[in-house]
């Protein structure tokens, strides 16, 4: 079995799967249940400053999306940092991190941006004997509005300054977390690196409403008749995560610069794609709250397997393997030529692929009174939305041609060589090929 | 060549190309797309109501989680870790009365998660590649006999080899596999699939096999019980219970465990002769199983014939309607007074009954029906108590299978206490060989 272990800035946990700062890790209650259930790691939910904590809605904090038979794909939420005290907090985890010495503890912090703010915290956390603080620069609702969570993340200045204390002020690993509600995410990543963190965690959650109540006019979660934006997580974000990471780990000014993982991990092979964009460990939250601790079972089970199968021994093996293979559209090969081929054994004469290249594509997908479906190769671009819309795996298939073999679409012989945009002849601002 | 219409009891009633369509695999399995589909449904409950329903307490989400999410092979893992015998127990659980029947979707919308095909899905891929997913823990040099190879037997030697002790594993018929091998309905088991279980289960290591060998004829609980530190015995229920009416002993009237194991058994479906008039005596499985393939080998007219109602059944209601499917009729609240026949069974006269104070009584009305052939399935007996003490008709055990001699453990169908069913006895085995292994360790 694959050894799982896995060496985050010098902090070991049995397995690359951390629970994020989120409603699932903000008592020791919650933590001990996701220690025994097997996580590698639990980012503490974040602690803001000593003194009266922040009061929460008392009503519904959460909003969702769903899938067909409602599968949660997506949840929003509007809560805030813990509401509970510092001190109760600080000894709790201090307690559980002695309980567990072989797991990682990380405490997310969030104070307002000023240098007393966190000098006075970074010594109480340090104390807990936890492994690294987390900076909360990406909680988009109500903190943001006092000029914390998103609002420093959203400015890069801040975040290099905020972290430069942290790491003045503190003696272990810092970890930024990103917000993703910005234009360009590698700003912040490098400001952070600027400020001497040792890693960056994305993506927080993202802005969003979920749904609107058509008889009441309330946006959902409704408080009262009316709701607010709310931070946007699940298997639905995956996605705008790891582009976000993949922006970050191929960015010359980044690059190599660790990453942790967060945004809709449900299952080991969401971990497994994290991992080959670059990140060192994965961040789950959304899984967990949909279907409880346990669900890191199978996380643990299949990329132990996958691993196995690839002759992977351990994390580091395939970490950033997808990394050189992300690029920018001008640098993706034009020579290559494919076309979709449907498995008649396997069609089951649904007509998705049909009505999706006849209505809305380029007309490539003949049908007969029989209901037989094929590919018309004069016409089919490769664009790959028939395979999309298949109801069965694997039926409809892009199959490459072959160098020398002549295009039906285009009359012209495929070439063997790769040729990208930058040297086209359509554009404009080409350059001879060298 | 014969026909469903030839009289008496006669062999080829069906040709070859029906005879292997109708005994093909009851359920076919999932291919990955149908897996897919299955495996989606499943709500991932917690402290699920399906594991609850289990006897072997397998952890039925995380399986199908781990089937959903394209490893099976780590689903099988899953399912081998608490029921060795899971591809079996794929196959023959009567999963409509445990894990399906607490499906939360079996509740809401009457379509349960289809658990028992996708514990096959995951099984098959890992046997079909001759895996074995455990290896044996250091020697510990201790040895441990198993009398009876069926299902409880099985399962506690795979579990002590795994723990490291070396096992002998004793039976009294030519082959390995109990009721796997010699009892269950053909079209359960296709493909030789209770055999090549034993060679995979076996595949661990530290499991010898010796055939030929019954407990009270060529194997003493003395002599075992001298040459072993512990003993498991899994004997099973050897003998059959008769009618105890007139013309029981009629030719054509036979015991339907007998015929199930000649129908296992046998190389050419053809060869084997069935009554153009069956009727069963019995209300459980195994009447169910002579009834059903009686009829797939061309029996024109069969019937099981029960003394009480549908509801006291002991076979499902499931099996109940896959034998109506097959055309089986079932006869409830008559009972069996006398076989007719010159020498051979013709008739079979029954009597209607009505539970009056608690007793089943006769009302008196009868009626005929032809039969050519009469199995009876009323229950089996045990043979062998090896003088231990019993509870009821069955050896005592405790709750991990300890008898009331120091040293003997016992578990399966022979054993008192719990449902006879495949999967009952493998966790039976299992505990049993835990509780062994534990007693073996102590001081060590």
């Amino acid at each position: 079995m694959a050894d799982l272990t896995t060496d985050f800035l010098g902090i070991k946990s049995p397995n690359p799967f951390w629970l994020a700062s989120a409603p699932p890790t903000d008592k020791e209650y919650n933590v001990r249940r996701a220690f025994e259930a097997g996580w590698g790691g639990v980012v503490w939910k974040t602690l803001g400053s000593e003194g009266p904590p922040v009061v929460n809605v008392n009503g519904p904090r959460y909003g969702v999306i769903y899938g067909a038979d409602r599968r949660v794909l997506g949840i929003n939420n509007i809560e805030l940092i813990t509401d509970r005290d510092l001190y109760t907090n600080l000894e709790e985890i201090k307690r559980v991190k002695a309980d567990y010495p072989d797991r990682a503890v990380i405490v997310s912090i969030m104070v307002p941006c000023e240098e007393e703010a966190w000098k006075a915290i970074l010594p109480l956390v340090e104390d807990t004997g936890a492994d690294g603080i987390e900076l909360n620069f990406g909680c988009p609702h109500g903190m943001s509005e006092r000029g914390m969570g998103a609002a420093v993340g959203q400015v890069p200045e801040y975040i290099e300054m905020v972290t430069r204390w942290c790491k003045q002020y503190y003696s272990k690993p810092v970890i930024v977390k990103l917000t993703p509600n910005i234009t360009d995410v590698r700003k912040p990543a490098a400001a952070a690196k600027r400020g001497g963190a040792d890693a960056v965690s994305l993506i927080n959650t993202i802005n969003s409403i979920t749904s609107v109540n058509l008889d009441t006019m309330s946006p959902e979660p409704s408080i009262d008749g009316k709701g607010t934006h709310g931070g946007y997580c699940g298997p639905a974000v995956k996605p705008i995560a790891m582009s976000m990471v993949s922006e970050i780990a191929r960015d010359p000014d980044t690059h190599g610069l660790p990453i942790s993982g967060i945004g809709g991990v449900t299952t080991w092979r969401d971990a497994a794609e994290f991992i080959t964009l670059g990140c060192g460990n994965v961040q789950v939250c959304t899984a967990a709250m949909t279907y409880g601790f346990k669900i890191v079972q199978e996380m643990i089970s299949g990329l132990s397997q996958w691993m196995d199968e690839k002759g992977h021994t351990s994390i580091q093996d395939f970490m950033g393997a997808a990394v050189p293979n992300t690029t920018d559209w001008q640098y993706l090969n034009l020579n290559y030529v494919a076309k979709a081929k449907i498995d008649q054994d396997a069609c089951i004469s649904c007509g998705r692929c049909y009505a999706a290249c006849e209505d809305t594509s380029h007309q490539a997908i003949a049908m007969s009174d029989d209901r037989t479906f094929t590919v018309i190769d004069e016409e089919c671009v490769a664009c790959n939305l028939c395979v999309d819309v298949c109801p069965v795996e694997s039926c409809i298939s892009m199959v490459a041609l072959e160098p020398g073999t002549v295009d039906p679409r285009t009359g012209k012989t495929v070439e063997k060589d790769y040729a990208n945009w930058t040297t086209h002849p359509n554009n404009p601002g080409a350059v001879a090929a060298e | 060549m014969n026909s469903p219409y030839t009289p008496g009891i006669a062999a080829q009633r069906l040709d070859d190309d029906a005879l292997s369509e109708n005994f093909a695999d009851l359920h076919a399995p999932l291919d990955a797309h149908e897996a897919a589909v299955a495996a989606d449904r499943c709500y991932f409950c917690h402290d699920a109501p399906c594991t609850t329903a289990c006897p072997t307490d397998i952890d039925i989400p995380l399986f199908i989680r781990q089937i959903a999410t394209a490893t099976p092979e780590a689903a099988a893992k899953t399912i081998f870790d608490m029921n060795i015998l899971g591809g079996m127990c794929a196959r023959v659980c009567p999963t409509e009365e445990l894990c399906e029947q607490v499906c939360v979707r079996e509740v809401a919308e009457g379509k349960p998660v289809e658990i028992g095909r996708l514990q096959r899905f995951a099984t098959d891929a890992v046997m079909a590649k001759g895996v074995m997913p455990f290896t044996r823990a250091e020697p510990t040099g201790k040895k441990v006999a198993v009398v009876g190879a069926g299902p409880a037997g099985l399962s506690c030697a795979h579990r002590l080899a795994m723990l490291g002790h070396d096992v002998t594993v004793y039976d009294a018929k030519a082959k390995a596999g109990g009721l796997n091998e010699f009892g269950i309905a053909a079209y359960k088991s296709t493909d030789d699939f209770a055999a090549k279980e034993v060679e995979w289960l076996c595949s661990i290591g530290g499991i010898e096999i010796k055939t030929g060998m019954s407990l009270g004829a060529e194997l003493k609980i003395d002599d075992l019980v001298g040459c072993f530190p512990a003993v498991f015995l899994s004997v099973g229920l050897g003998g059959v219970n008769a009618l105890s009416i007139d013309g029981d002993d009629k030719d054509g009237v036979d015991d339907a465990v007998s015929f199930i194991e000649d129908l296992r058994q046998a190389s050419e479906l053809s060869s084997l002769p069935v009554g153009r008039n069956v009727v069963v005596i019995g209300g459980g499985m195994t009447a169910v199983d002579a009834a059903v393939q009686s009829k797939l080998l061309g029996a024109d007219n069969v019937t099981i014939a029960y003394r009480r109602g549908r509801d006291a059944m002991s076979a499902s209601r499931y099996e109940q309607d896959l034998a109506a499917s097959h055309g089986v009729k079932l006869l409830f609240n008559v009972r069996p007074v006398e076989i007719h026949g010159n020498g051979a069974s013709a008739e079979i006269e029954l009597e209607y009954t009505q539970t009056k104070g608690g007793s089943l009584t006769g009302t008196g009305e009868k009626i005929r029906l032809p039969a050519d052939q009469v199995f009876r399935a009323i229950g089996q007996t045990l043979t062998t108590d090896g003088g231990l003490k019993l509870d009821g008709r069955k050896i005592a055990v405790s709750e991990t299978g300890k008898t009331s001699r120091a040293g003997v453990w016992a578990g399966g169908d022979c054993a008192a206490g719990g449902d006879d069913l495949t999967v009952t006895a493998v966790a039976e085995g299992r505990d049993a060989a835990m509780d062994i292994h534990a007693t073996l360790m102590e001081g060590a």
